[in-house]
């Protein structure tokens, strides 16, 4: 063996190990040791399961050697995000409140990239309780960018991205809120995908806004966030909201192949709010489908400028009332000095919670109340009701929707976590996608001149994950050049 | 002038079951009066006879059999209890006066 397996793609590790030219356990152990190798200087993995890692490698090992046919996800190496539930090990999202928690079951999605046969090496760090845009709420850690450590990772699925643009996973699991998959996948250069609202079961995702949460896969590349995606979708009895469509089978939808795509441009997030750099990049990234007799369509998403407001209100008062169930009763952290049940609320939720967390839960519960209902949180769900129109009207015009994932690329720890309304504006290109219930995708698009990657967002209808992939796996295929490596590795 | 006062700030901390130091206090003053503010150009947009989008999907009624499944097992359900007896949460007691055992 002389290539590294750790660069290799989820598909590339499937089929290796599918046809017997390496161990899954070979796997485990080459990116257990670029773990060990590069995670001191990234720090996205808050947990790393080495002997479950490797007692899940033998067991499938140990199947292919009884000749059972493996699972499509076979020998590939996992990172799961701290907010997803697994009985093995800790599921702290990141903050003090869950420090020691032990989730007595699995995720639905857990389970079934277990029964693919994927190998878990760990979790991974992120914003705490998935607030946040670069990671830097995380109570556990401080995730850097492989591209360059003195940057943020995104967020809040960081540790994810990182772990992913590392090389020290080839797929992770994230949640995606407001943009938490989509922007760390285009701050750290790797693919992110976040599903239709309901494509995916969210039993077992720590709630944050229960509207707007999906889980998602953070892969090298759109192959493998297919392959992820036929994993991890389909109706589940343990969410109700999980819709009930078949899973999607889009790995056979990447036929490279664009003949007649539509592809609208929103001429709201081409404004002077976008990065010049980054413009340049999306323009380059659009005329690779110009080039490919894709039709360019002109649209127009006129509540685009509400999306942040309607965001922040309608996030906040659903994760008010989420939270609020970390009342130190049943897990979670209890305050020692606590002599009254009054007082196991507020001493454990003041010490437990950061300080983002307790902003939006004063945010959410100011929006929810007596006399401020009307004028913000029902404000919202009706904005939210025209901003899903607007993308109705622009979809009859295109296929898919193109344009940036970030309005620049990473930034330096500390640069926006002073000021909690300019950090909420890094989400402006992502969070619509969210209100509107629709899937999305951030993909490489290059490096800006100081060496930091870029992010092309493509977006499609509700279920159409298929056409969503499709035209990203035709910019990847076609963009003409190679995103290299960071310098990490 | 901040959009929301220093006491508006600490009523919504005790409806929220927060306890703020004065510092906190101060900074949230000022940070959800700028955050609100920012929210407040939504009424600009006319949303006259819109109907509020209150389910992300138009999934009504989903119901399952009325079978009994089996559910968590006590003592997984009691794991991660900061206080319990094996059987119960062990919370403060909520009554004043005498202990009743």
């Amino acid at each position: 063996m002389t290539d590294a397996w750790h660069w290799k793609s989820a598909c590339e590790i499937r089929d290796a190990v599918q046809g017997g030219a390496v161990s899954a356990t070979q796997v485990a152990e080459d990116h257990l040791a670029h773990i060990d190798a590069v995670d001191g200087q990234v720090d996205a993995f808050t947990q790393v399961w080495r002997d479950k890692a490797l007692e899940m490698a033998a067991a499938v090992d140990a199947k292919a050697a009884r000749g059972e046919p493996l699972g499509p996800l076979a020998g590939v190496p996992v990172s799961l995000k701290e907010l997803l539930c697994t009985r093995y090990g800790k599921t702290t999202c990141a903050s003090k409140m869950l420090a020691g928690f032990e989730s007595p079951y699995d995720a639905t999605v857990v389970k079934k990239l277990e029964d693919a046969d994927a190998v878990f090496l760990g979790k991974v760090n992120m914003d705490e309780f998935a607030m946040g845009s670069s990671t830097e709420n995380s109570a556990l850690k401080t995730t850097k960018n492989p591209w360059d450590l003195t940057c943020v990772p995104g967020g809040s699925s960081g540790g994810s991205a990182a772990s992913v643009a590392a090389g020290e996973c080839a797929l992770s699991l994230g949640s995606d809120t407001g943009g938490s998959i989509r922007q760390p996948a285009c701050l750290c250069g790797c693919v992110g995908l976040k599903p239709t609202y309901g494509r995916v079961s969210r039993f077992g995702l720590v709630a944050f806004a229960s509207s707007l949460d999906q889980i998602g896969p953070l892969t090298r590349t759109v192959e493998d966030a297919a392959l992820a995606l036929r994993v991890i979708s389909g109706k589940d009895p343990m969410d109700a909201t999980s819709a009930d469509m078949p899973a999607a089978d889009v790995t056979d939808a990447l036929t490279g192949d664009i003949a007649g795509l539509r592809v609208g441009l929103p001429r709201e997030y081409f404004t002077d709010a976008l990065n010049p750099e980054m413009r340049e990049k999306i323009e380059q990234a659009v005329d690779v489908y110009r080039a490919h007799g894709a039709e360019i369509v002109d649209i127009s998403l006129p509540c685009s400028n509400y999306a942040i407001a309607v965001y922040y209100i309608i996030c906040t008062a659903e994760a008010s009332a989420n939270l609020a169930r970390f009342d130190g009763v049943r897990y979670g952290f209890r305050h020692p000095d606590a002599k009254t049940v009054q007082d196991m609320y507020v001493l454990s939720k003041s010490e437990g919670f950061g300080p983002e967390v307790q902003r939006r839960i004063m945010l959410g519960t100011y929006v929810l109340s007596s006399g401020y209902y009307d004028a913000y949180y029902l404000k919202a769900q009706k904005a939210r009701a025209l901003i899903k129109k607007d993308f109705d009207a622009a979809f009859e015009q295109c296929d898919v929707i193109a344009g940036p994932t970030s309005p620049t690329a990473s930034f330096a720890f500390g640069a926006k976590s002073d000021n909690p309304l300019e950090m909420y504006l890094s989400d402006i290109y992502t969070i619509s996608v969210n209100l509107a219930t629709l899937p999305g995708i951030s993909l490489p698009c290059g490096l800006t001149d100081t060496g930091l990657p870029a992010g092309l967002q493509l977006i499609a209808r509700p279920f159409e994950e298929a056409t969503l992939l499709k035209a990203a796996h035709f910019y990847e295929a076609n963009r003409g050049f190679d995103m290299g490596r960071p310098p990490i590795a | 002038m901040s959009k929301i006062t220093e006491s508006d700030v600490s009523y919504v901390a005790s409806l929220a079951q927060l306890q703020l130091d004065d510092a906190t206090r101060a900074r949230l003053v000022k940070e959800m009066g700028d955050i609100l503010s920012y929210m407040d150009a939504l009424n600009a947009l006319d949303t006259e006879g819109v109907e509020p989008m209150m389910h992300a999907l138009p999934m009504t009624n989903v119901f399952r059999e009325d079978e009994v499944t089996p559910s968590l097992p006590r003592e997984a359900a009691l794991k991660n209890a900061p206080l319990d007896d094996g059987a119960h949460f062990i919370v403060p007691k909520i009554l004043e006066g005498e202990d009743a055992s």
